[in-house]
């Protein structure tokens, strides 16, 4: 065990879920209703945490007619570079539906009601995840809110067998045993303020892969979502309506909020200053804004601005892995990684499998986080059920490096400093969340800036080591540190522009990388083409069958 | 960012110090949270969604308000309608009709590209789009 403080709570479960969002939600029902004993760890608190439950979403929600089906699971297959899986477009179509239904009966939210019919293509964030919360809660899980799980813990044989963590509101370590994980930590943003996102630092990548999980789609990474200039509220979509200007109020041609974000990047970067006004919204439209997003509003009412009327600047926030595609690689139907007893779900788990290379924003994002969650949990509590009354008796072995047990001997005395982490969070900010390394990418600037990320995981691998609130952060800073640099080092291996990882040096799209690409490793790090989409479908429905 | 705690409003009910998802609230000698933490704080109004007692005030800006901001000012954002005005949109709070009812939003056909400036007759300086 690592050291912790004081008095470590040493709880035990049949399946653990990391992460209170919708992912983790959906998983703890699917779990507790398989019939396991469930413990939900939050980092923040379920139901507030993470950007689904501080915005609102669309939801990929389809009705079971063919044609529909078939249009929905057409539209992004080209944007997505083919990248994606028929097959498990159509699982999580019906499972979206099926959650959908359930979560207007017995969660009794309350969707508008269109043309007589409860409209279930979206959902408010706060009002989601509050009855999320109440949901889990009734089910008879146990939630541990202000809880971050720092690592996880292996039995002899490799398989995961519990976490521990920091209840950072009592100031003290705990550990619970467990029969499988469920991962359900969220993407990672990298602390860009983009709109709930704070939370999402990538630490269920990290865990994952200290415990020997692969990841995959990580060059799908780059998305940015437009926000008003020091503001955090990320709401792109109602930038449809926008037009975009240079700083003298000229309009900046070519500029949009899809397919022509570059070229506000592109501005941003040389002139520093793009201004925007809302000004293709009719009066009933600006109505439907304000009503379906009420917090897109905040800003503007609370800084005396109309959007619609008068010119503001915008910025460009990095939303990385969130709304990105690439995460942990899940390789069952069930969403278990090739680590035994670790499943993944949410934007912690690739989703390629359904949205190939272009970003799952909106209503994929949220279609997939409450199928996988549910697949992840009915796993998990599979996994856990089938390793009988031993799965509490195991042996457990911490997995945890980098922030908690460095290589190199640091002076007990200087254990509490954790220096290193400072360094390294000013490496992010210069290597990762610029738009000329990240979103314009080019190999010229992405291998420097991956050298630069190296060095700093280097550090941290080494000479750090931190307890308590300080260890939580120096985890998350790791996290992020090893997200960029698998980010960074499948970009590289990408050399085409597929989806959303456009490469300025490789600007053609090239049909012999259809492939997607798995990326590992702490210190030294991999890549590897895995086969093409229908290939894998069909190798996978034969181990299944 | 959080900026104001109201004193006078607050019920000391500890709700925004557990729905905080960044540990920003610590709890004050007389039960009245503080802001322990603000550079942690992400924007994110949650607090303020879930205060019961509209005691709460997140400035949208990603950085504290400068001194003397109207934003940091509690008799200005009560004033202007603006403290609890968050609770209020998605219809929180006894009596009122959840926002979540008529949460629909407007269709969302292709995203508009900003067109060229119109040239007037003799010029023909166009910015040119950058090409990624």
């Amino acid at each position: 065990m690592p050291r912790t403080d004081t008095t470590t709570l040493d709880l035990t479960a049949d399946v653990v879920i990391v992460g209170g969002g919708p992912a983790g939600t959906w998983a703890a029902l699917a779990a507790t209703a398989a019939g396991a004993d469930v413990v939900l760890l939050d980092k923040g608190y379920c139901g507030a945490s993470g950007p689904t439950a501080s915005g609102g979403t669309g939801v990929w929600y389809v009705a079971p007619e063919p044609d529909a089906r078939e249009k929905a699971m057409a539209s992004r297959e080209g944007l997505g570079g083919y990248l994606a899986d028929r097959r498990w477009m159509a699982r999580v179509l019906d499972q979206t539906y099926e959650n959908m239904n359930r979560l207007a009966t017995e969660a009794r939210y309350p969707f508008p009601i269109v043309d007589g019919q409860p409209f279930k293509r979206g959902v408010q964030g706060p009002e989601y995840m509050r009855r999320m919360r109440a949901w889990v809660k009734r089910s008879g899980a146990r939630v541990l809110d202000h809880s971050p799980v720092l690592e996880l813990l292996v039995d002899p044989s490799g398989a995961v067998a519990g976490v521990a963590g920091y209840r950072r509101q009592h100031d003290t370590g705990y550990r619970v045993r467990a029969g499988a994980v469920v991962l359900a930590s969220g993407g990672c943003a990298f602390l860009s303020k983009a709109l709930g996102c704070d939370v999402d630092t990538g630490d269920g990548a990290l865990y994952a892969a200290e415990a020997g999980a692969e990841l995959s789609g990580m060059e799908f990474s780059n998305s940015y979502a437009i926000a008003p200039a020091f503001t955090s509220v990320t709401k792109t979509a109602y930038y449809n309506f926008a037009t975009f200007f240079h700083a003298d109020g000229t309009p900046l041609a070519g500029a949009a909020s899809q397919g022509g974000r570059s070229v506000i990047a592109g501005e941003l970067l040389r002139n520093g200053t793009v201004l925007c006004q809302i000004d293709q919204a009719d009066p009933e439209q600006q109505r439907q804004m304000r009503e379906g997003q009420p917090n897109f509003f905040l800003t503007f009412d609370r800084l005396g601005i109309n959007p619609f009327t008068d010119k503001f600047p915008v910025t460009l926030l990095l939303e990385g892995t969130v709304r990105g595609t690439g995460g942990i690689r899940v390789v069952t139907d069930d969403c278990a990684t090739t680590v035994p007893g670790l499943y993944a779900a949410g934007d912690a788990a690739t989703r390629e499998l359904i949205c190939g290379g272009f970003t799952g924003g909106g209503s994929h994002n949220s279609a997939w986080a409450m199928s996988s969650g549910t697949w992840a949990g009915q796993g998990a509590a599979r996994f856990a059920t089938g390793l009988g009354p031993a799965r509490h008796r195991r042996r457990l072995a911490a997995t945890g490096g980098a922030g908690l047990r460095p290589t190199r001997a640091v002076r007990r005395g200087n254990a509490e400093r954790y220096t290193g982490w400072s360094d390294a969070e000013q490496v992010l900010r210069e290597q990762v969340h610029p738009y000329d390394k990240n979103y314009l990418r080019h190999g010229e600037r992405l291998t420097p800036a991956l050298a630069e990320l190296d060095a700093a995981w280097r550090q941290l691998r080494a000479e750090t080591a931190a307890t308590g609130a300080a260890a939580v952060r120096i985890r998350q800073t790791a996290a992020m540190v090893a997200h960029a640099r698998w980010m960074y080092t499948s970009a590289l291996a990408r050399t085409e522009s597929r989806g959303m990882a456009r490469r300025q040096d490789h600007p053609r799209l090239d049909p012999a990388q259809r492939h997607r690409i798995s990326v590992g490793g702490l210190d030294s790090l991999w890549t590897r083409p895995e086969p093409e989409p229908a290939e894998a479908g069909q190798r996978l429905t034969a181990v299944a069958s | 960012m959080i900026e104001i705690v109201s004193a006078s409003r607050c019920v000391t009910c500890d709700v925004c110090i557990a729905v905080c998802p960044t540990n920003v609230f610590d709890r004050g000698a007389d039960g009245v949270p503080v802001i322990a933490r603000q550079g942690d704080c992400q924007t994110c109004f949650m607090c303020e969604a879930h205060c019961p007692a509209d005691a709460l005030f997140v400035a949208p800006l990603t950085h504290p308000a400068p001194p003397g901001s109207p934003l940091t000012d509690e008799q200005h954002v009560t004033e202007t309608g603006l403290l609890g005005s968050y609770r209020k949109e998605i219809g929180w709070g006894r009596g009122r009709k959840p926002g979540a009812r008529v949460a629909i939003g407007p269709q969302l056909g292709r995203a508009r590209v900003t067109p060229p400036a119109t040239p007037p007759a003799e010029t023909t300086s166009t910015p040119a789009p950058l090409k990624t």
